[in-house]
This record gives C-alpha cells, structure tokens and sequence, in this order.
C-alpha cells in the first residue's frame, strides 16, 4: 500500500472501436502513485502509456476499472485543477507572447489581474525564463519553448505534472539539460509527476518508480521502485546502480516484446 | 532590391503596352482605310499608324488614349460632376464596401455556426456552395426588381449583391480558419477545463485571422464585381456600372476602358489596403517578420 496516495488504478481497461476492429489500448493496468512520486512510463509505441497518462487527466473515458485522482474521478480531479499537463510538442500560441503563453490557464481559470502577473513571473523564475516574458514563441529555442509549456502547466499550482514526452522531440544535449532542470524543479516544488518517455536513460535518471509496459494490448509488464537517491547529478548514470535498473528495464521492454518477434 | 523586383515589372508593363499598340493597329486599321476612300487622300504608312491611335470611336483605344481619358475624368472634372470618374467610382465604391460590411459579417457568422453545430454544418455549407454556382449576372436583375417592389432601391440592393458574392470566400476561409487548432491545443484546452465561448475566444478565433485576411482580399474584389453588376440591369446611371452601360450604349470605347480600369484601380487599391492592414495586424500577433 502506497502512502498519501494521490493516483490510484484497478483494473483499468480501455478499448476503442476503430474501423479495424476494437483495439485494446490498455488492459487490466492496476497502479498506485503516492504524493511526491516521480513516475515514469515507458514502453513501445502502442502500448498505451499515453493512453494512461490520458486516463489520469480525464482526457480519456476508461471503458472498464476504476481510477481515482485525489480520491476523485478524473474529471472532478480537472476541474480542482489537480494537474497542469505538458505535452509532447510546447504548442504555444504563436500570436501571444512567452507571459501571455502562461498566462493563458490563469485567464480561462479566472484569476485577478495582479495575481496572474506575480504567478507568470515566479514560474518564469522556476524554469530560468525571466525576461522572456516579451519575446514571441518563435524568438525563442525549442527547448526553452517547452521550458515555457512547462511553466505554463506549473502556473495555476496544481499538485500532479502529466508530462507527455516532453523532450521527446528535443536533441540529447537540451535533453539531458532540461531532466537536471526538471528534477532540481521537483525538489523544490515537491509536485507528483507522471512522464511519459521512450528513453531508458531518462526514465531511470528521472524516476523514483518505473512502470514499463508493453503493447497489444496495453498493459505493465513490471514496475521498479528506483534505489536511487533524491539527489541525482547527471554522472549517477554511470553508477552500478543505474546501470543495474536501466538492465531491468531493458528486460521487461524485451519480455512484453517476445510475442512480436 | 530595385533589380529584383521593379525591373521585371516593367519589363512586363513594357510588353503589356508593346501588344497593345500593336494590337491597336490591325483592330483600326479599317475606320482608316474607309476615311480614306471617302475622302480620296492618302497616308504614308506611319501616319496611318498613327490615326489608328488617334481614333475618336476605336474598336481598340490605345493606351495613351485611355490613360488622357481617366486623367481627363479624374483629376480635370470637379468630383460633383457627371462626368467624373471619382464621383461614379465614389457611388461603386459605397455600395462595394457596404456589401463588404455585410458579406463579411455575414460568413463569420455563418461559420461560427458551422463550426459549432453539425447540423449547421450539415445544412448550411451545401446551400452556400449552391448559391455561387448561380451566375450573378442572372440572380442580380431579380434581387433588385424584388428588393424595389418592396420598396427597397439605391444603394441597398447593390450592396445585397456584393454580399452574396463576397460573404462565401468569408465562410469558406473562416470555417478552415476557426477549424485549424489541432487536437493537442484543444486538449491543452480541456485540462484547463475551458468552456466553449473561452475555446473560441482565445484559441479558434485568434488561429483563424491569417485565413480571414486571406478570404478577406478574394471578398473585397467580388464586392466590387458584385456591386458593378448590380448597376447594370436598372440602368443606372450612376456608378462605374452605369459608366460601362452608356459607353456600350453610344460606342464610347474609350469611355468603356477607362471604366474598367479605374474599377481594376480601385480593387487592386481595396486588395492592398487589406494586405496592408493584414501585415499590421499580423505583425502585433507576433508573426515572424
């Protein structure tokens, strides 16, 4: 049993009926994710980890299962502003600038003036944007456009972050950049974060739990609590321990894949 | 800068006007030829060049002959005159962008609608579609004599007619427009739990500008046609319609050509005002200059 927990799912099954015949995005996917957890969801294409983290927003209606977010159903859970949600590409408006970007939650939420500029500008400072806050989306790099996104999920202090491979387009470098940043930011702000990613690097550098699923149909094929510290400087990825984790991860990827090959 | 374009827009201007004079010859050649018969005289062949160029009723006026004859009903006619071309091109003009107005306020409303309701969607887009592939020229006569047996006449029922030609680019351009976010900006949306009048306001409504100027520039210049054609079937006279009817009533060619191009003047003058106001627009929604 997890501690204060915030995500809860049983048996969760999820299928839609396409032209092709009903696909099983996910099936039977039970899962725990206690406050403060950093969980990462990785798996090959298809095999429904999106699909989940869609679940945990309400972005999704499960077909089967339950699922609770807060102790409420996904949908309540949204509209008490439980979680911001990043996704895969920074999607800012182009015809608003970086502030107006993240200003944009606290508009449609109803915040007062005054308390959408001190928001915008303290989770500018969060994701080291300060003084862009003028600049047009495409004034700025694709990484610091996804900084920006990630402000603007941060902006309305929801306790849980969905992120959607988030770096996912990005070149390794920003990436391996963008997962200190995102890690010193989790510390400080103590959120729950569920991400999604194709790396095994970056899932176990990231993680305190990893979920590995594979396809048809969805469903975890294992899920690993991480031994590693809190404290993460990027050259823990050379320690036994990590490489031990990265090893069972591989693992459980290659097993949900043996019916395929 | 000045190579790269000016140039090879005079030189296009150049042939343009070479063909012209060119053409102008064997189309007046025989008026000349019958003058001459009449008269008994004879013509080296560059003064008979010359007459064909110089024609009071030519089949084809040269250029020069068209652009005295603007300059003549423009700039030399007080604007309160009949006979100036501003004053008809003012009456066009007036009916053009009051049909403009309601053409395009029409089709963003019809789009609006469109995109959030399907059973608009379904009923209204075929009927729009239906209503260009009338020719105006046979739905304009009918508009006017039942507008005018309702009491309704003068600028009203011309503007009605540049409407319906211009309000269609607008619903065809504002439906893609308000259409264009793609489903992960309507989820980011959704997670912020916006209602449908947010969604439209901060997200459909702003990514559907670019397509409404572009669907803007196709209206205005339909207006224009639309309001021409609708100064043709009444007789009017007044406007640039008017002007094109009485040329081809007395065989006032050059009357006809200066007509058609201060209506090309003043569309392509709507056209760029639009793009002007589409880059300023632009520009403060932060476009990439």
């Amino acid at each position: 049993m997890v501690s204060n927990l915030i995500i809860s799912a049983q048996n969760l099954d999820l299928t839609f009926q396409t032209n092709d015949g009903p696909v099983h995005a996910l099936k039977d996917v039970s899962l725990e994710i206690g406050k403060g957890e950093f969980v990462s969801f990785i798996g090959p294409s298809g095999c429904g980890k999106t699909t989940f983290l869609r679940c945990i927003a309400g972005l999704e209606q499960p077909t089967g299962g339950q699922i609770s977010v807060n102790g409420m159903t996904p949908d309540e859970a949204r509209k008490a502003r439980a979680y911001g949600y990043v996704f895969q590409a920074a999607g800012l408006y182009p015809w608003r600038t970086i502030g107006g970007n993240i200003k944009l939650p606290l508009e449609v939420m109803g915040f007062s003036k005054a308390e959408q500029a001190e928001r915008v500008a303290r989770v500018m400072d969060l994701v080291d944007l300060s003084g862009f806050q003028k600049k047009f989306p495409w004034q700025l790099s694709g990484g610091m456009q996804q900084r920006a996104s990630i402000a603007r999920a941060l902006a309305f202090d929801a306790d849980i972050l969905l992120m959607d491979e988030p770096f996912g387009a990005l070149d390794e470098i920003v990436r391996d950049h963008l997962n200190e940043q995102l890690l010193a930011l989790w510390a400080r702000t103590e959120k729950t974060i569920g991400f999604v990613t194709h790396s095994i690097p970056e899932a176990v550098y990231l993680s305190t739990k990893i979920v590995v699923m594979s396809p048809r149909p969805g469903r975890i094929t294992d899920v690993i609590d991480s031994p590693l510290p809190r404290e993460r400087p990027l050259d823990i990825r050379d320690s036994k321990e990590f490489i031990e984790i990265a090893h069972r991860v591989r693992d459980g990827l290659r097993a949900g894949h043996q019916d395929d090959v | 800068m000045f190579k790269r374009s000016v140039l090879p827009v005079l030189t296009v201007l150049g042939v343009i006007m070479a063909l012209w004079y060119a053409a102008c010859i064997p189309m007046n050649s025989a008026w000349t030829i019958q003058q001459l018969e009449r008269s008994g005289e004879t013509m080296t062949v560059s003064e008979h060049i010359a007459d064909t160029w110089a024609q009071e009723r030519p089949r084809l006026p040269a250029p020069h002959q068209v652009a005295a004859e603007l300059w003549d009903t423009t700039v030399m006619k007080k604007i309160t005159s009949k006979k100036s071309l501003i004053y008809h091109g003012w009456i066009t003009l007036s009916a053009t962008l009051l049909g403009f107005g309601i053409g395009t306020t029409l089709g963003v409303l019809l789009a609006v609608g469109i995109v959030h309701s399907r059973a608009m969607d379904m009923s209204v887009m075929p009927w729009a579609i239906v209503s260009q592939t009338i020719p105006i020229i046979a739905i304009a006569p009918m508009i006017i004599v039942v507008l005018y047996s309702i009491g309704v006449q003068g600028m009203l029922p011309k503007a009605i007619i540049s409407a319906y030609l211009s309000f269609f680019p607008v619903v065809v351009g504002m439906v893609k427009g308000l259409r264009s976010p793609d489903a992960m900006q309507l989820d980011l949306l959704r997670t912020y739990s916006a209602n449908k009048s947010q969604s439209f306001w901060k997200l459909r409504l702003p990514a559907s500008v670019p397509y409404l100027f572009a669907s803007l520039k196709i209206g205005v210049a339909a207006s224009l046609v639309g309001a021409i054609v609708g100064e043709l079937p009444t007789g009017a006279v007044r406007g640039l319609g008017a002007r094109l009817l009485a040329g081809s009533y007395y065989g006032q060619t050059i009357q006809i050509w200066s007509a058609l191009f201060a209506a090309a003047i003043l569309a392509a003058g709507l056209v760029a005002l639009i793009g002007l106001l589409e880059r300023v627009t632009l520009r403060r929604m932060g476009e990439r200059p």
